[in-house]
Protein backbone atom coordinates (compact mmCIF):
# COMPACT_ATOMS: atom_id res chain seq x y z
CA UNK A 1 0.00 0.00 0.00
CA UNK A 2 2.81 2.39 0.91
CA UNK A 3 4.61 1.42 -2.29
CA UNK A 4 1.45 2.16 -4.24
CA UNK A 5 1.12 5.59 -2.69
CA UNK A 6 4.76 6.41 -3.36
CA UNK A 7 4.37 5.30 -6.95
CA UNK A 8 1.32 7.53 -7.33
CA UNK A 9 3.05 10.51 -5.76
CA UNK A 10 6.33 10.31 -7.61
CA UNK A 11 4.86 9.40 -10.99
CA UNK A 12 2.93 12.64 -10.89
CA UNK A 13 4.48 15.40 -12.96
CA UNK A 14 3.20 17.92 -10.42
CA UNK A 15 5.33 16.49 -7.62
CA UNK A 16 8.50 17.09 -9.61
CA UNK A 17 7.33 20.49 -10.76
CA UNK A 18 6.87 21.47 -7.11
CA UNK A 19 10.37 20.33 -6.25
CA UNK A 20 11.77 22.17 -9.26
CA UNK A 21 10.04 25.40 -8.28
CA UNK A 22 11.31 24.95 -4.75
CA UNK A 23 14.87 24.86 -6.05
CA UNK A 24 14.43 27.86 -8.30
CA UNK A 25 14.52 30.43 -5.50
CA UNK A 26 17.85 29.39 -3.94
CA UNK A 27 19.40 29.18 -7.41
CA UNK A 28 18.17 32.68 -8.16
CA UNK A 29 19.64 33.91 -4.87
CA UNK A 30 22.98 32.27 -5.68
CA UNK A 31 23.10 33.81 -9.14
CA UNK A 32 22.31 37.24 -7.72
CA UNK A 33 24.98 36.84 -5.07
CA UNK A 34 27.58 35.97 -7.63
CA UNK A 35 26.57 38.70 -10.06
CA UNK A 36 26.39 41.49 -7.52
CA UNK A 37 28.96 40.20 -5.07
CA UNK A 38 26.80 41.61 -2.30
CA UNK A 39 26.59 39.11 0.51
CA UNK A 40 24.49 40.18 3.48
CA UNK A 41 26.43 41.12 6.56
CA UNK A 42 26.64 38.46 9.28
CA UNK A 43 23.39 38.54 11.22
CA UNK A 44 21.38 39.94 8.36
CA UNK A 45 19.29 38.23 5.68
CA UNK A 46 18.63 34.51 5.61
CA UNK A 47 20.81 32.48 7.94
CA UNK A 48 24.14 31.22 6.54
CA UNK A 49 23.93 33.45 3.52
CA UNK A 50 26.66 35.66 4.91
CA UNK A 51 28.90 32.64 5.40
CA UNK A 52 28.74 31.22 1.90
CA UNK A 53 31.67 33.31 0.71
CA UNK A 54 33.75 31.70 3.42
CA UNK A 55 32.62 28.17 2.68
CA UNK A 56 30.47 27.80 -0.47
CA UNK A 57 29.30 24.37 0.67
CA UNK A 58 27.26 26.16 3.33
CA UNK A 59 24.97 27.31 0.56
CA UNK A 60 23.23 23.96 1.02
CA UNK A 61 22.07 25.20 4.41
CA UNK A 62 21.43 28.70 3.16
CA UNK A 63 19.15 27.19 0.52
CA UNK A 64 17.17 25.38 3.23
CA UNK A 65 16.91 28.58 5.25
CA UNK A 66 15.64 30.40 2.17
CA UNK A 67 12.83 27.94 1.40
CA UNK A 68 11.95 27.07 5.00
CA UNK A 69 9.75 30.02 6.00
CA UNK A 70 7.34 29.86 3.05
CA UNK A 71 8.19 27.77 0.01
CA UNK A 72 8.77 24.46 1.71
CA UNK A 73 5.62 24.61 3.91
CA UNK A 74 3.56 25.53 0.84
CA UNK A 75 4.89 22.54 -1.04
CA UNK A 76 4.23 20.23 1.91
CA UNK A 77 0.74 21.69 2.43
CA UNK A 78 -0.07 21.15 -1.24
CA UNK A 79 0.98 17.52 -1.17
CA UNK A 80 -0.58 16.74 2.22
CA UNK A 81 -3.79 18.61 1.45
CA UNK A 82 -4.12 16.70 -1.78
CA UNK A 83 -3.54 13.33 -0.11
CA UNK A 84 -7.12 12.31 0.66
CA UNK A 85 -9.14 15.21 -0.73
CA UNK A 86 -7.46 14.86 -4.12
CA UNK A 87 -8.55 11.24 -4.35
CA UNK A 88 -12.03 12.25 -3.24
CA UNK A 89 -12.25 14.94 -5.88
CA UNK A 90 -11.02 12.62 -8.63
CA UNK A 91 -13.49 9.95 -7.45
CA UNK A 92 -10.74 7.40 -6.99
CA UNK A 93 -11.21 7.39 -3.22
CA UNK A 94 -14.42 5.36 -3.45
CA UNK A 95 -12.72 2.77 -5.65
CA UNK A 96 -9.73 2.55 -3.31
CA UNK A 97 -11.96 2.02 -0.28
CA UNK A 98 -14.21 -0.46 -2.08
CA UNK A 99 -11.15 -2.34 -3.26
CA UNK A 100 -10.84 -2.43 -0.09
CA UNK A 101 -7.72 -0.47 0.82
CA UNK A 102 -8.80 -0.12 4.47
CA UNK A 103 -9.26 3.38 5.78
CA UNK A 104 -6.57 3.27 8.46
CA UNK A 105 -4.10 1.65 6.09
CA UNK A 106 -4.81 4.25 3.43
CA UNK A 107 -4.31 7.09 5.89
CA UNK A 108 -1.03 5.63 7.15
CA UNK A 109 0.19 5.06 3.59
CA UNK A 110 -0.70 8.64 2.68
CA UNK A 111 1.15 9.93 5.72
CA UNK A 112 4.26 7.92 4.92
CA UNK A 113 4.15 9.12 1.31
CA UNK A 114 3.98 12.73 2.48
CA UNK A 115 6.89 12.13 4.88
CA UNK A 116 8.97 10.62 2.11
CA UNK A 117 8.11 13.60 -0.05
CA UNK A 118 9.26 15.97 2.70
CA UNK A 119 12.51 14.11 3.19
CA UNK A 120 13.29 13.84 -0.52
CA UNK A 121 12.41 17.48 -1.09
CA UNK A 122 14.64 18.67 1.76
CA UNK A 123 17.48 16.47 0.55
CA UNK A 124 17.15 17.70 -3.02
CA UNK A 125 17.08 21.34 -1.91
CA UNK A 126 20.19 20.77 0.18
CA UNK A 127 21.94 18.84 -2.59
CA UNK A 128 21.09 21.40 -5.26
CA UNK A 129 22.15 24.15 -2.86
CA UNK A 130 25.47 22.39 -2.32
CA UNK A 131 26.07 21.96 -6.05
CA UNK A 132 25.07 25.50 -6.88
CA UNK A 133 27.15 26.88 -4.02
CA UNK A 134 30.30 24.99 -4.87
CA UNK A 135 30.11 25.59 -8.61
CA UNK A 136 28.99 29.22 -8.71
CA UNK A 137 30.52 30.76 -5.64
CA UNK A 138 34.27 31.11 -5.23
CA UNK A 139 35.44 31.51 -1.62
CA UNK A 140 37.17 34.74 -0.81
CA UNK A 141 40.58 34.11 0.64
CA UNK A 142 40.59 37.33 2.63
CA UNK A 143 37.91 36.08 4.99
CA UNK A 144 39.93 33.13 6.22
CA UNK A 145 38.41 29.73 6.68
CA UNK A 146 37.28 30.22 10.23
CA UNK A 147 33.92 31.35 11.49
CA UNK A 148 31.89 28.52 10.01
CA UNK A 149 29.98 27.98 13.22
CA UNK A 150 27.42 30.58 14.16
CA UNK A 151 29.29 31.05 17.43
CA UNK A 152 32.37 32.11 15.51
CA UNK A 153 34.57 29.09 16.10
CA UNK A 154 35.80 26.81 13.38
CA UNK A 155 34.20 23.46 12.67
CA UNK A 156 36.09 20.68 11.00
CA UNK A 157 34.79 19.46 7.65
CA UNK A 158 33.52 16.27 9.28
CA UNK A 159 31.69 18.12 12.04
CA UNK A 160 30.15 20.33 9.44
CA UNK A 161 28.84 17.40 7.40
CA UNK A 162 27.42 15.67 10.50
CA UNK A 163 25.68 18.78 11.68
CA UNK A 164 24.37 19.54 8.22
CA UNK A 165 22.77 16.10 8.11
CA UNK A 166 21.24 16.66 11.55
CA UNK A 167 19.93 20.02 10.42
CA UNK A 168 18.37 18.47 7.30
CA UNK A 169 16.67 15.89 9.52
CA UNK A 170 15.40 18.61 11.83
CA UNK A 171 13.96 20.63 8.96
CA UNK A 172 12.17 17.53 7.75
CA UNK A 173 10.70 16.99 11.23
CA UNK A 174 9.61 20.63 11.36
CA UNK A 175 7.57 20.00 8.25
CA UNK A 176 5.71 17.10 9.91
CA UNK A 177 3.38 19.50 11.68
CA UNK A 178 2.40 21.09 8.35
CA UNK A 179 1.93 17.65 6.86
CA UNK A 180 -0.31 16.64 9.76
CA UNK A 181 -2.43 19.78 9.43
CA UNK A 182 -2.73 19.23 5.68
CA UNK A 183 -3.67 15.58 6.08
CA UNK A 184 -6.22 16.34 8.78
CA UNK A 185 -7.93 19.03 6.70
CA UNK A 186 -7.71 16.69 3.74
CA UNK A 187 -9.97 14.21 5.51
CA UNK A 188 -12.49 16.96 6.31
CA UNK A 189 -13.16 18.20 2.80
CA UNK A 190 -13.39 16.90 -0.75
CA UNK A 191 -11.53 19.92 -2.06
CA UNK A 192 -7.72 19.57 -2.07
CA UNK A 193 -7.38 23.32 -2.49
CA UNK A 194 -9.45 23.89 0.65
CA UNK A 195 -7.30 21.50 2.66
CA UNK A 196 -4.08 23.14 1.46
CA UNK A 197 -5.41 26.59 2.21
CA UNK A 198 -6.49 25.45 5.67
CA UNK A 199 -3.00 24.22 6.48
CA UNK A 200 -1.44 27.40 5.13
CA UNK A 201 -3.88 29.55 7.10
CA UNK A 202 -2.72 27.82 10.27
CA UNK A 203 0.91 28.54 9.39
CA UNK A 204 0.28 32.16 8.49
CA UNK A 205 -1.66 32.64 11.73
CA UNK A 206 1.13 30.97 13.68
CA UNK A 207 3.84 33.12 12.08
CA UNK A 208 1.80 36.23 12.68
CA UNK A 209 1.08 35.45 16.33
CA UNK A 210 4.74 34.67 16.86
CA UNK A 211 5.65 38.29 16.11
CA UNK A 212 2.98 39.66 18.44
CA UNK A 213 4.02 40.41 22.00
CA UNK A 214 0.49 39.94 23.31
CA UNK A 215 0.59 36.37 22.04
CA UNK A 216 3.76 35.53 23.95
CA UNK A 217 1.98 33.22 26.45
CA UNK A 218 1.03 30.88 23.62
CA UNK A 219 4.18 31.44 21.57
CA UNK A 220 5.95 28.26 22.75
CA UNK A 221 3.05 26.19 21.40
CA UNK A 222 2.87 27.72 17.94
CA UNK A 223 3.73 25.16 15.26
CA UNK A 224 6.24 27.43 13.56
CA UNK A 225 7.91 28.51 16.81
CA UNK A 226 11.06 26.37 16.58
CA UNK A 227 11.41 26.03 12.84
CA UNK A 228 14.56 28.08 12.53
CA UNK A 229 16.18 26.32 15.48
CA UNK A 230 18.10 24.17 13.03
CA UNK A 231 20.64 26.98 13.17
CA UNK A 232 21.41 25.83 16.70
CA UNK A 233 23.14 22.76 15.30
CA UNK A 234 25.87 25.12 14.14
CA UNK A 235 26.53 26.67 17.50
CA UNK A 236 29.53 25.46 19.37
CA UNK A 237 28.58 23.39 21.30
CA UNK A 238 25.20 22.47 19.81
CA UNK A 239 22.39 24.24 21.61
CA UNK A 240 19.94 21.42 22.12
CA UNK A 241 17.25 23.18 24.15
CA UNK A 242 15.13 24.62 21.33
CA UNK A 243 15.83 21.69 19.06
CA UNK A 244 14.42 19.14 21.48
CA UNK A 245 11.48 21.39 22.26
CA UNK A 246 10.83 21.82 18.56
CA UNK A 247 10.84 18.09 18.00
CA UNK A 248 8.58 17.44 20.97
CA UNK A 249 6.16 20.13 19.80
CA UNK A 250 5.99 18.68 16.30
CA UNK A 251 5.47 15.28 17.85
CA UNK A 252 2.47 16.50 19.83
CA UNK A 253 0.93 18.23 16.80
CA UNK A 254 1.44 15.17 14.64
CA UNK A 255 -0.02 12.86 17.28
CA UNK A 256 -3.11 14.94 17.98
CA UNK A 257 -3.87 15.81 14.37
CA UNK A 258 -3.35 12.32 13.08
CA UNK A 259 -5.61 11.01 15.80
CA UNK A 260 -8.26 13.49 14.74
CA UNK A 261 -7.74 12.67 11.07
CA UNK A 262 -8.05 8.95 11.81
CA UNK A 263 -11.17 9.39 13.95
CA UNK A 264 -12.80 11.49 11.26
CA UNK A 265 -11.78 9.43 8.27
CA UNK A 266 -12.67 6.01 9.63
CA UNK A 267 -16.21 7.06 10.56
CA UNK A 268 -16.91 9.21 7.55
CA UNK A 269 -19.48 8.55 4.82
CA UNK A 270 -17.69 8.56 1.50
CA UNK A 271 -20.07 10.40 -0.79
CA UNK A 272 -17.57 11.78 -3.27
CA UNK B 1 -30.51 -20.49 -3.43
CA UNK B 2 -28.28 -18.69 -0.98
CA UNK B 3 -28.47 -14.95 -0.47
CA UNK B 4 -25.62 -12.97 -1.98
CA UNK B 5 -26.92 -9.65 -0.72
CA UNK B 6 -29.36 -9.49 2.16
CA UNK B 7 -30.29 -6.36 4.06
CA UNK B 8 -32.65 -6.09 7.00
CA UNK B 9 -34.41 -2.82 7.76
CA UNK B 10 -31.58 -0.82 6.24
CA UNK B 11 -31.88 2.87 7.08
CA UNK B 12 -29.69 5.83 6.21
CA UNK B 13 -30.70 9.17 7.59
CA UNK B 14 -29.10 12.49 6.65
CA UNK B 15 -30.43 14.85 9.27
CA UNK B 16 -34.20 14.63 9.00
CA UNK B 17 -34.08 13.18 5.48
CA UNK B 18 -34.44 9.41 5.30
CA UNK B 19 -32.45 8.70 2.14
CA UNK B 20 -32.89 4.96 2.58
CA UNK B 21 -35.86 4.01 4.67
CA UNK B 22 -35.88 0.44 5.90
CA UNK B 23 -35.21 -1.73 2.87
CA UNK B 24 -34.89 -5.51 2.80
CA UNK B 25 -32.91 -6.47 -0.27
CA UNK B 26 -32.72 -10.09 -1.26
CA UNK B 27 -30.30 -10.90 -4.07
CA UNK B 28 -29.67 -14.58 -4.68
CA UNK B 29 -26.74 -16.43 -6.20
CA UNK B 30 -26.98 -16.45 -9.98
CA UNK B 31 -29.34 -13.48 -10.20
CA UNK B 32 -29.00 -10.58 -12.54
CA UNK B 33 -30.70 -8.20 -10.18
CA UNK B 34 -32.02 -4.94 -11.55
CA UNK B 35 -32.09 -2.23 -8.91
CA UNK B 36 -34.41 0.42 -10.30
CA UNK B 37 -35.36 3.79 -9.02
CA UNK B 38 -35.69 7.40 -10.05
CA UNK B 39 -32.85 9.83 -9.49
CA UNK B 40 -32.61 10.62 -5.80
CA UNK B 41 -34.59 7.57 -4.71
CA UNK B 42 -31.65 6.25 -2.67
CA UNK B 43 -30.05 3.81 -5.14
CA UNK B 44 -26.57 5.20 -4.88
CA UNK B 45 -26.70 5.49 -1.11
CA UNK B 46 -27.77 1.85 -0.92
CA UNK B 47 -24.98 0.73 -3.26
CA UNK B 48 -22.47 2.67 -1.18
CA UNK B 49 -23.73 1.05 2.00
CA UNK B 50 -23.36 -2.40 0.45
CA UNK B 51 -19.71 -1.59 -0.29
CA UNK B 52 -18.96 -0.11 3.14
CA UNK B 53 -18.46 3.44 1.87
CA UNK B 54 -21.48 4.88 3.66
CA UNK B 55 -22.24 3.64 7.15
CA UNK B 56 -25.90 2.74 7.77
CA UNK B 57 -27.86 4.56 10.47
CA UNK B 58 -29.50 1.29 11.43
CA UNK B 59 -30.23 -2.13 10.02
CA UNK B 60 -27.99 -4.98 8.91
CA UNK B 61 -26.19 -5.81 5.67
CA UNK B 62 -24.87 -9.19 4.62
CA UNK B 63 -22.82 -9.54 1.48
CA UNK B 64 -21.62 -13.00 0.40
CA UNK B 65 -22.72 -14.32 3.76
CA UNK B 66 -20.71 -11.94 5.96
CA UNK B 67 -21.68 -8.82 7.88
CA UNK B 68 -20.81 -5.54 6.22
CA UNK B 69 -19.08 -3.21 6.78
CA UNK B 70 -17.26 -5.20 9.48
CA UNK B 71 -16.14 -8.02 7.18
CA UNK B 72 -15.18 -5.65 4.35
CA UNK B 73 -11.61 -6.80 4.21
CA UNK B 74 -12.71 -10.38 3.67
CA UNK B 75 -15.74 -9.77 1.46
CA UNK B 76 -14.85 -6.85 -0.80
CA UNK B 77 -11.96 -8.54 -2.63
CA UNK B 78 -14.59 -10.96 -3.96
CA UNK B 79 -16.82 -8.11 -5.15
CA UNK B 80 -16.26 -6.05 -8.28
CA UNK B 81 -17.79 -2.59 -8.29
CA UNK B 82 -18.52 0.28 -10.58
CA UNK B 83 -19.78 3.15 -8.44
CA UNK B 84 -21.35 6.24 -10.01
CA UNK B 85 -19.13 6.35 -13.05
CA UNK B 86 -15.51 5.40 -13.46
CA UNK B 87 -12.63 7.31 -11.84
CA UNK B 88 -8.97 6.99 -12.71
CA UNK B 89 -5.64 8.77 -12.46
CA UNK B 90 -5.67 10.75 -15.70
CA UNK B 91 -1.93 11.00 -16.17
CA UNK B 92 -1.39 7.24 -16.03
CA UNK B 93 -2.21 4.60 -18.61
CA UNK B 94 -5.20 2.28 -18.22
CA UNK B 95 -2.90 -0.62 -17.52
CA UNK B 96 -1.06 1.31 -14.81
CA UNK B 97 -4.37 2.39 -13.26
CA UNK B 98 -5.54 -1.21 -13.03
CA UNK B 99 -2.21 -2.29 -11.56
CA UNK B 100 -2.35 0.40 -8.88
CA UNK B 101 -5.94 -0.45 -7.98
CA UNK B 102 -5.13 -4.14 -7.79
CA UNK B 103 -2.08 -3.48 -5.61
CA UNK B 104 -3.96 -1.32 -3.12
CA UNK B 105 -5.95 -4.11 -1.51
CA UNK B 106 -5.84 -7.76 -0.56
CA UNK B 107 -6.68 -10.68 -2.80
CA UNK B 108 -4.85 -9.68 -5.97
CA UNK B 109 -1.56 -11.54 -6.35
CA UNK B 110 1.15 -9.54 -8.11
CA UNK B 111 2.37 -12.66 -9.84
CA UNK B 112 -0.79 -12.97 -11.90
CA UNK B 113 -1.44 -9.24 -12.13
CA UNK B 114 -0.15 -8.51 -15.62
CA UNK B 115 -1.91 -11.55 -17.04
CA UNK B 116 -5.21 -10.65 -15.34
CA UNK B 117 -4.97 -7.06 -16.55
CA UNK B 118 -4.36 -8.20 -20.13
CA UNK B 119 -7.33 -10.56 -19.87
CA UNK B 120 -9.85 -8.04 -18.58
CA UNK B 121 -8.73 -5.36 -21.00
CA UNK B 122 -9.33 -7.86 -23.79
CA UNK B 123 -12.71 -8.73 -22.26
CA UNK B 124 -14.01 -5.17 -22.16
CA UNK B 125 -12.64 -4.40 -25.61
CA UNK B 126 -9.61 -2.31 -24.67
CA UNK B 127 -7.01 -4.93 -25.60
CA UNK B 128 -5.14 -2.69 -27.99
CA UNK B 129 -5.33 0.54 -26.05
CA UNK B 130 -1.58 0.76 -25.45
CA UNK B 131 0.14 3.25 -23.19
CA UNK B 132 -1.80 6.43 -23.72
CA UNK B 133 -2.90 8.18 -20.52
CA UNK B 134 -6.48 7.84 -19.35
CA UNK B 135 -7.10 11.57 -19.78
CA UNK B 136 -6.94 10.92 -23.54
CA UNK B 137 -9.70 8.28 -23.31
CA UNK B 138 -13.26 8.87 -24.46
CA UNK B 139 -16.11 8.59 -21.96
CA UNK B 140 -17.01 5.15 -23.30
CA UNK B 141 -13.42 3.95 -22.97
CA UNK B 142 -13.29 5.14 -19.38
CA UNK B 143 -16.48 3.27 -18.68
CA UNK B 144 -14.95 0.13 -20.15
CA UNK B 145 -11.80 0.63 -18.09
CA UNK B 146 -13.94 1.00 -14.97
CA UNK B 147 -15.64 -2.26 -15.79
CA UNK B 148 -12.25 -3.88 -16.36
CA UNK B 149 -11.26 -2.77 -12.86
CA UNK B 150 -14.39 -4.42 -11.47
CA UNK B 151 -13.60 -7.70 -13.24
CA UNK B 152 -9.93 -7.81 -12.28
CA UNK B 153 -10.22 -10.46 -9.59
CA UNK B 154 -12.95 -12.62 -11.14
CA UNK B 155 -15.47 -11.48 -8.56
CA UNK B 156 -18.39 -13.63 -7.40
CA UNK B 157 -20.54 -10.53 -7.22
CA UNK B 158 -20.56 -7.54 -9.52
CA UNK B 159 -22.13 -4.35 -8.17
CA UNK B 160 -22.62 -2.01 -11.10
CA UNK B 161 -24.05 1.47 -10.92
CA UNK B 162 -25.18 2.63 -14.38
CA UNK B 163 -22.60 0.52 -16.23
CA UNK B 164 -23.62 1.56 -19.74
CA UNK B 165 -23.40 5.29 -19.10
CA UNK B 166 -21.60 7.06 -21.92
CA UNK B 167 -21.50 4.01 -24.19
CA UNK B 168 -22.78 4.06 -27.75
CA UNK B 169 -25.47 1.51 -28.79
CA UNK B 170 -22.89 -1.04 -29.99
CA UNK B 171 -20.99 -0.61 -26.74
CA UNK B 172 -24.16 -1.13 -24.72
CA UNK B 173 -25.01 -4.38 -26.46
CA UNK B 174 -21.39 -5.54 -26.16
CA UNK B 175 -21.38 -4.90 -22.41
CA UNK B 176 -24.78 -6.59 -22.09
CA UNK B 177 -23.38 -9.69 -23.80
CA UNK B 178 -20.36 -9.62 -21.51
CA UNK B 179 -22.50 -9.37 -18.37
CA UNK B 180 -24.76 -12.22 -19.53
CA UNK B 181 -21.69 -14.33 -20.30
CA UNK B 182 -20.25 -13.65 -16.84
CA UNK B 183 -23.60 -14.48 -15.29
CA UNK B 184 -23.69 -17.81 -17.15
CA UNK B 185 -20.32 -18.70 -15.63
CA UNK B 186 -21.64 -18.05 -12.13
CA UNK B 187 -21.24 -14.35 -11.39
CA UNK B 188 -24.12 -12.70 -9.60
CA UNK B 189 -24.80 -9.25 -11.01
CA UNK B 190 -26.38 -6.40 -9.07
CA UNK B 191 -27.22 -3.72 -11.57
CA UNK B 192 -28.40 -0.34 -10.39
CA UNK B 193 -29.99 1.70 -13.13
CA UNK B 194 -32.75 4.07 -14.06
CA UNK B 195 -32.83 2.75 -17.63
CA UNK B 196 -35.84 0.46 -17.74
CA UNK B 197 -34.98 -0.96 -21.15
CA UNK B 198 -31.55 -2.00 -19.96
CA UNK B 199 -32.94 -3.77 -16.93
CA UNK B 200 -35.74 -5.39 -18.92
CA UNK B 201 -33.29 -6.94 -21.37
CA UNK B 202 -30.80 -8.12 -18.81
CA UNK B 203 -32.28 -8.86 -15.43
CA UNK B 204 -33.91 -11.91 -13.90
CA UNK B 205 -35.05 -10.13 -10.75
CA UNK B 206 -36.05 -6.56 -10.10
CA UNK B 207 -36.21 -4.34 -7.05
CA UNK B 208 -37.81 -0.92 -7.32
CA UNK B 209 -36.82 1.84 -4.96
CA UNK B 210 -39.06 4.84 -4.42
CA UNK B 211 -38.20 7.58 -1.95
CA UNK B 212 -35.94 5.28 -0.02
CA UNK B 213 -38.42 2.43 0.18
CA UNK B 214 -38.35 -0.84 -1.68
CA UNK B 215 -41.83 -0.83 -3.21
CA UNK B 216 -41.36 -3.92 -5.34
CA UNK B 217 -39.03 -6.93 -5.38
CA UNK B 218 -39.95 -9.73 -7.71
CA UNK B 219 -38.86 -12.17 -10.41
CA UNK B 220 -38.86 -10.46 -13.77
CA UNK B 221 -40.75 -13.36 -15.36
CA UNK B 222 -43.55 -12.94 -12.86
CA UNK B 223 -43.79 -9.19 -13.24
CA UNK B 224 -44.21 -9.38 -16.97
CA UNK B 225 -46.29 -12.55 -16.89
CA UNK B 226 -49.35 -12.61 -19.20
CA UNK B 227 -52.33 -10.90 -17.62
CA UNK B 228 -54.88 -13.34 -19.04
CA UNK B 229 -56.01 -10.95 -21.74
CA UNK B 230 -55.33 -10.73 -25.45
CA UNK B 231 -54.46 -7.60 -27.39
CA UNK B 232 -56.12 -7.28 -30.78
CA UNK B 233 -55.09 -4.74 -33.41
CA UNK B 234 -57.88 -4.02 -35.85
CA UNK B 235 -59.04 -1.16 -38.06
CA UNK B 236 -62.64 -1.77 -36.91
CA UNK B 237 -62.71 -1.88 -33.11
CA UNK B 238 -66.50 -1.38 -32.94
CA UNK B 239 -67.17 -4.57 -34.86
CA UNK B 240 -64.86 -6.47 -32.44
CA UNK B 241 -66.90 -5.19 -29.54
CA UNK B 242 -70.16 -6.46 -31.06
CA UNK B 243 -68.70 -9.78 -32.22
CA UNK B 244 -67.11 -10.71 -28.89
CA UNK B 245 -70.02 -9.55 -26.83
CA UNK B 246 -68.98 -8.50 -23.32
CA UNK B 247 -65.39 -9.81 -23.43
CA UNK B 248 -63.85 -6.50 -24.54
CA UNK B 249 -62.45 -4.71 -21.50
CA UNK B 250 -61.04 -1.62 -23.16
CA UNK B 251 -60.59 0.04 -26.54
CA UNK B 252 -57.77 2.43 -27.30
CA UNK B 253 -57.81 3.58 -30.91
CA UNK B 254 -57.21 0.44 -32.96
CA UNK B 255 -56.06 -1.50 -29.93
CA UNK B 256 -58.66 -3.67 -28.24
CA UNK B 257 -58.13 -5.66 -25.05
CA UNK B 258 -60.07 -8.89 -24.96
CA UNK B 259 -60.47 -11.18 -21.94
CA UNK B 260 -59.09 -14.69 -22.51
CA UNK B 261 -55.53 -15.98 -22.68
CA UNK B 262 -55.77 -17.87 -25.96
CA UNK B 263 -55.08 -15.59 -28.94
CA UNK B 264 -55.82 -18.44 -31.35
CA UNK B 265 -59.35 -18.78 -30.05
CA UNK B 266 -59.93 -15.00 -30.22
CA UNK B 267 -58.57 -15.01 -33.75
CA UNK B 268 -60.91 -17.83 -34.82
CA UNK B 269 -63.93 -15.93 -33.52
CA UNK B 270 -62.93 -12.68 -35.22
CA UNK B 271 -62.07 -14.25 -38.56
CA UNK B 272 -65.34 -16.18 -38.39
CA UNK B 273 -67.17 -12.88 -38.01
CA UNK B 274 -65.31 -11.48 -41.02
CA UNK B 275 -63.34 -8.89 -39.04
CA UNK B 276 -59.86 -8.03 -40.31
CA UNK B 277 -57.14 -8.40 -37.69
CA UNK B 278 -53.76 -6.70 -38.14
CA UNK B 279 -52.16 -7.82 -34.91
CA UNK B 280 -52.75 -10.31 -32.14
CA UNK B 281 -50.80 -11.02 -28.96
CA UNK B 282 -51.05 -12.07 -25.35
CA UNK B 283 -51.17 -9.03 -23.12
CA UNK B 284 -48.05 -8.65 -20.99
CA UNK B 285 -47.37 -5.62 -18.85
CA UNK B 286 -44.13 -3.85 -19.76
CA UNK B 287 -41.63 -3.24 -17.03
CA UNK B 288 -42.32 0.44 -17.42
CA UNK B 289 -45.98 -0.04 -16.59
CA UNK B 290 -45.11 -2.17 -13.58
CA UNK B 291 -42.59 0.32 -12.27
CA UNK B 292 -44.79 3.34 -12.82
CA UNK B 293 -47.63 1.60 -11.03
CA UNK B 294 -45.39 0.76 -8.07
CA UNK B 295 -43.48 4.01 -7.77
CA UNK B 296 -44.87 7.50 -7.47
CA UNK B 297 -43.83 10.64 -9.27
CA UNK B 298 -40.26 11.50 -10.11
CA UNK B 299 -38.27 12.61 -7.08
CA UNK B 300 -36.63 15.31 -9.17
CA UNK B 301 -39.92 17.16 -9.03
CA UNK B 302 -40.15 19.66 -6.25
CA UNK B 303 -43.80 20.55 -5.80
CA UNK B 304 -44.74 23.82 -4.19
CA UNK B 305 -46.08 23.17 -0.73
CA UNK B 306 -48.94 25.63 -1.09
Amino acid sequence: MIAVELRKLFRRPRTWATIAVLNALPILVAVLLVLTDLAPRPGQGPVFLSAVFVNPALFALAALAIVLPLFLPIAVAVVAGDAVAGEAQAGTLRYLLARPAGRTRLLVAKLVAVLVFVLITVLIVAAVGYLVGTTLITPRPGLGNGGTSVSGTSLTQQELVERALLAIGYVAISMLGVAAFGLFFSTLTDSPLGATMGALAVLVASSLLFTLDAASPIAPYLPTRYWLSFVDFFRDPILWRDITRGMALQGVYVGVLLGAAWANFTTKDITS
Amino acid sequence: MSAVIATRGLVKRYGSLRAVDGIDLDVRAGDVYGFLGANGSGKTTTVRMLLGLVLPTSGGIEVLGARMPRAGRRVLPRVGALIEGPAHYGHLSGRENLALLDASGPGGSWRTRQRRIAEVLEQVGLGGVGRRPVKAYSLGMRQRLGLAGALLRRPELLVLDEPTNGLDPQGISEIRELLLELNRTGTTVFLSSHLLAEVEQLCTRVGVLDRGQLVLQEEMARLTAPTGATVVQTPTPDRVRSALDGRVTSVDGERVIVRGDDPAEVNRLLVGAGISVTGLALQRPTLEEVVLAAAGTSTDRVESSR
